[in-house]
């Protein structure tokens, strides 16, 4: 029991993650149709970009700010340079698009900063929590938390603000929501901008946890993207079930069936969500136009 | 517009032209060495462009394939005594059947998701090499035998820039049949429109699947031959970056031009190599490259060049 | 002696039911015209019949045999062919490819001998090409043979999706829309093109807007409408039907066109 409870807990600290980048995926998708294969770089600046302004002598609190902050312009330069120029491409052009920005933002990273692991303290200590028989870090909680606190202000700006509403319109028909006067170029900025403040967010608060590197942003990428196919593409509260659920599926992947293989199981996932459930748990399917 | 046969014919003699005489300005074995790369990437970046620029399908985990090419060659001698030559032939065997085993399911999705499927099938490829570390030598890879033929071994990077070569005319004939045949036909038809492909009586599955096992066999032909000519393989052969720059090389050169392919190889291999002081920007440069391209030259280098230089014979 | 039947085929997209027990029958040599005002479900059963779609309830049956459900290219093994109403021709490809396309049943199709291009091939795809120049000289598209079919006009695009139809020599043939986009000429030279297909003896099923041209070359008419069938018979007894006045210009127009 006590095995069980550490792995549903660990399972749900990193869901959390892939939750956060699920999210940071959907949101982009949502307003541009864009598979952006550098949010797991968000991730990696958030933490990167903290240890190294502490280490300048930075304080903490300012540090994460200031990383989320070079997160976000990050991203808005990543839509405004490599997307926007690009926006009448295919598919697949604007993913391999993506997927150069990611190379490059970590190739830069591999530069600026350098190729070693980091750490940040916790929060609120490492004295570890006794729940259940399980030892839980207090971070995991913080962890925890700030995803609840971040998809809730997600789901009030969406459902209840008109920028919000303006930023699902463009999602459900962009050609109509610029003729209705929605400024469609300020809400693929702001969907740029807030999925990197939402990727360094999980970047900073993950770090205590799982120290960071310049090249975690790959596999966070993919594996936030299963969540996402899991939770259903464009479905922002699938794309939070399915990062908790890839999260859990991960943790007791690892500990009841096979530890070396513990990446393989997002893979796994996403081949069989693709091959039995294109639309995912929670999404429509469509029909094509002939 | 030059007629349809000659031009295939045009492009191999060419092709044989440069291989026959780059040598001739090689100053070291170095040349060679960095020519075979070019012509091994090349044929693997022909193949996957068949599936790609032809059929319209996108792989981006066709590394995986390269790479079970090249632990084939590495694994079959060392472990189980067959011939390199006869481990190439398996390897080949191994990737088209698998790649018809899971193309079937995977060729139903389309457009990104097809993408991630392709890429997660990749990246689970190269992830039970790496951690099967007693067959293959875990995360710093595995040393390969020369390759042995008719009593002759192989070696040399003289000996391996003809050979590659080679095979590469090779690959680049069967690539030019393609074209105008019910087959490529089919595989093009089906990229412009799926459903009048259907109602002209392709059966797309079954097209679909022709493209992928084609390219997966080229794709593993490459890979073994990579690492019989380095004498060594390791897993990034498989990953998920190699696939990224496999995928590159045929669109940077043209998506649906085989000599788009080879130039794309050709760009994307001795890019680097030119600029080795930046060896540390390699992965900069690699992402800035297909942002760049993928913006500006959307269409790749051969069929942009070809419009531009039609505009000029028109003015 | 009827060649394709459609019996009380039925679809519903999420709630909405778009054809609602719709049948009919055709002969070979005849040609059937499916009218209706727009949204009525035409295309809709078209895609069901040429097996785009999965329709709900309903049989497809072509010379007899239940073919419901099959797909497109299994349709076509059995002899049918479309056009489509907003146009799928091979951009790509040259306006002669386009049509080698629609030979590819006649053609022999062998992965290793198309590989390695063997002798047997070539002399093939000369034959294909043969038999496409000739469709395309009965659409009066010849002179575009090696032309990128993307870069022809819309009107010469429908032409080729009908060479295209035609190149596998179907028996029976489903036009979606073939006048749409066509000035007064280029309609005529449909017109003259259905006739010659159906005195071939191909059954032609046609979708159409142009009332001229329904009228005049229809052997019998169905009249959609939401999807519901609402008059069925000889053009002269269409024309007068109050139900389809009604259908079309409203009960209003309709007493209009009554009093006309």
């Amino acid at each position: 029991m006590p095995e069980f409870v550490q792995f549903l807990i660990s399972g749900l600290t990193v869901g959390a993650v892939y939750a956060l980048v699920a999210l940071g995926f959907t949101l982009v998708y949502n307003a541009s149709d864009v598979v952006n294969f550098a949010q797991g770089e968000f991730v990696m600046l958030g933490g990167m970009v903290t240890v190294f302004a502490t280490a300048a002598g930075v304080p903490l609190p300012l540090a994460a700010v200031l990383a989320v902050c070079v997160s976000v312009i990050v991203g808005l330069l990543l839509y405004w340079l490599a997307i926007e120029p690009a926006r009448d491409a295919s598919p697949v052009t604007l993913i391999i698009i993506t997927i150069g920005a990611s190379i490059l933002l970590r190739g830069a990273a591999q530069i600026l900063f350098d190729k070693q692991f980091h750490k940040l303290p916790s929060i609120s200590g490492d004295t570890p929590i006794h729940l259940l028989g399980a030892t839980v870090q207090p971070q995991s909680f913080w962890v925890l938390g700030g995803t609840a606190v971040i998809v809730l202000l997600l789901y009030v700006f969406l459902e209840r603000t008109v920028l919000g509403k303006a930023v699902l319109a463009t999602a459900a028909n962009r050609l109509a929501a610029r003729l209705v006067g929605i400024n469609t170029a300020t809400v693929m900025a702001l969907a740029f901008g807030g999925s990197a403040a939402i990727g360094a967010i999980a970047g900073i608060l993950i770090t205590p946890i799982t120290l960071t590197s310049y090249d975690v942003g790959t596999m966070l990428a993919l594996k936030g993207f299963a969540a996402a196919m899991l939770g259903g593409m464009g479905n922002p509260l699938g794309a939070v079930a399915g990062g908790l659920l890839l999260g859990l599926l991960e943790a007791f992947g690892v500990g009841y069936i096979s530890s070396t293989y513990k990446d393989a199981f997002a893979f796994i996932v996403i081949l069989l969500v693709l091959f039995a459930m294109p639309q995912g748990l929670f999404g429509r399917r469509t029909v094509e136009r002939v | 517009m030059l007629q349809k046969i000659g031009h295939r014919y045009l492009i191999l003699i060419v092709l044989a032209v440069i291989v026959a005489v780059l040598p001739l300005i090689f100053p070291s074995s170095y040349y060679f060495r960095v020519a075979s790369l070019v012509w091994v990437s090349a044929l693997a970046a022909i193949g996957l462009n068949v599936l790609m620029g032809s059929a319209g399908q996108v792989s981006l985990g066709h590394a995986g394939f390269f790479g079970i090419g090249a632990y084939a060659v590495a694994i079959g001698p060392a472990h189980f005594g067959i011939p390199p030559w006869a481990a190439l032939l398996l390897g080949c065997f191994i990737s088209s059947v698998l790649a018809y085993l899971v193309g079937r399911p995977i060729l139903k999705l389309k457009g990104h998701y097809l993408a991630i499927a392709t890429l997660g099938l990749g990246v689970l490829v190269a992830l039970v090499i790496t951690t099967e570390s007693r067959w293959t030598g875990g995360p710093d890879g595995m040393p390969v035998a020369k390759l042995v033929l008719f009593g002759w071994r192989v070696s040399g990077s003289d000996t391996w820039y003809w050979v590659s070569g080679g095979l590469l005319i090779i690959g680049t004939w069967i690539a030019l049949n393609l074209n105008d045949t019910p087959t490529g036909r089919a595989f093009r038809a089906l990229h412009d429109s799926e459903v009048a492909a259907r109602v002209a009586g392709i059966d797309v599955a079954r097209f679909k699947l022709q493209a992928f096992v084609i390219a997966a066999a080229y794709a593993s032909v490459a890979g073994s031959v990579l690492a019989l000519m380095n004498g060594f393989i390791n897993p990034d052969q498989a990953g998920f970056l190699h696939s990224v720059e496999m995928v590159t090389m045929v669109v940077l050169g043209g998506l649906g031009s085989v000599v788009g392919s080879i130039v794309g190889a050709a760009v994307l291999i001795t890019l680097p190599q030119v600029l080795t002081v930046f060896q540390e920007y390699e992965h900069l440069l690699l992402g800035f490259i297909i942002i760049v391209s993928m913006i500006f030259m959307r269409d790749g280098i051969v069929p942009t060049l070809s419009r531009v230089l039609a505009k000029r014979t028109k003015a | 002696m009827t060649i394709l039947a459609a019996k009380d085929i039925g679809i519903s997209f999420g709630g909405v039911k778009a054809i609602d027990g719709v049948s009919f029958a055709v002969s070979p040599g005849q040609i059937l015209s499916i009218i209706g005002p727009n949204g009525a479900g035409k295309t809709t059963l078209f895609n069901i019949v040429s097996g785009v779609y999965e329709r709900d309830q309903g049989q497809v049956e072509l010379s007899g045999e239940d073919v419901t459900g099959l797909t497109p290219d299994k349709l076509a093994t059995r002899g049918m062919s479309r056009t489509f109403q907003n146009l799928q021709i091979f951009q790509r490809m040259t306006a002669a490819e386009n049509v080698m396309v629609g030979r590819h049943l006649r053609e022999r199709c062998n992965l290793l001998a198309d590989l390695f291009r063997l002798p047997s091939v070539t002399r093939q795809n000369a034959q294909t090409r043969d038999a496409a120049l000739t469709f395309l000289n009965d659409v009066g598209l010849r002179t575009s043979a090696d032309v990128a079919a993307g870069s022809l006009s819309y009107g010469a695009c429908k032409r080729l999706e009908i060479a295209r139809a035609l190149a596998s020599e179907p028996r029976v043939l489903l036009l979606d829309e073939p006048a749409a986009g066509c000035n007064a000429v280029e309609t005529e030279e449909i017109e003259e093109l259905i006739r010659r297909v159906a005195a071939k003896g191909i059954a032609v099923v046609l979708v159409e807007h142009d009332m001229k041209l329904v009228m005049k070359i229809s052997d019998h008419i169905l009249v959609l409408n939401r999807g519901k069938p609402i008059a069925d018979g000889k053009p002269h007894e269409v024309r007068d039907n109050p139900a389809v006045l009604e259908a079309y210009l409203g009960k209003h127009g309709a007493r209009e066109a009554a009093r006309a």
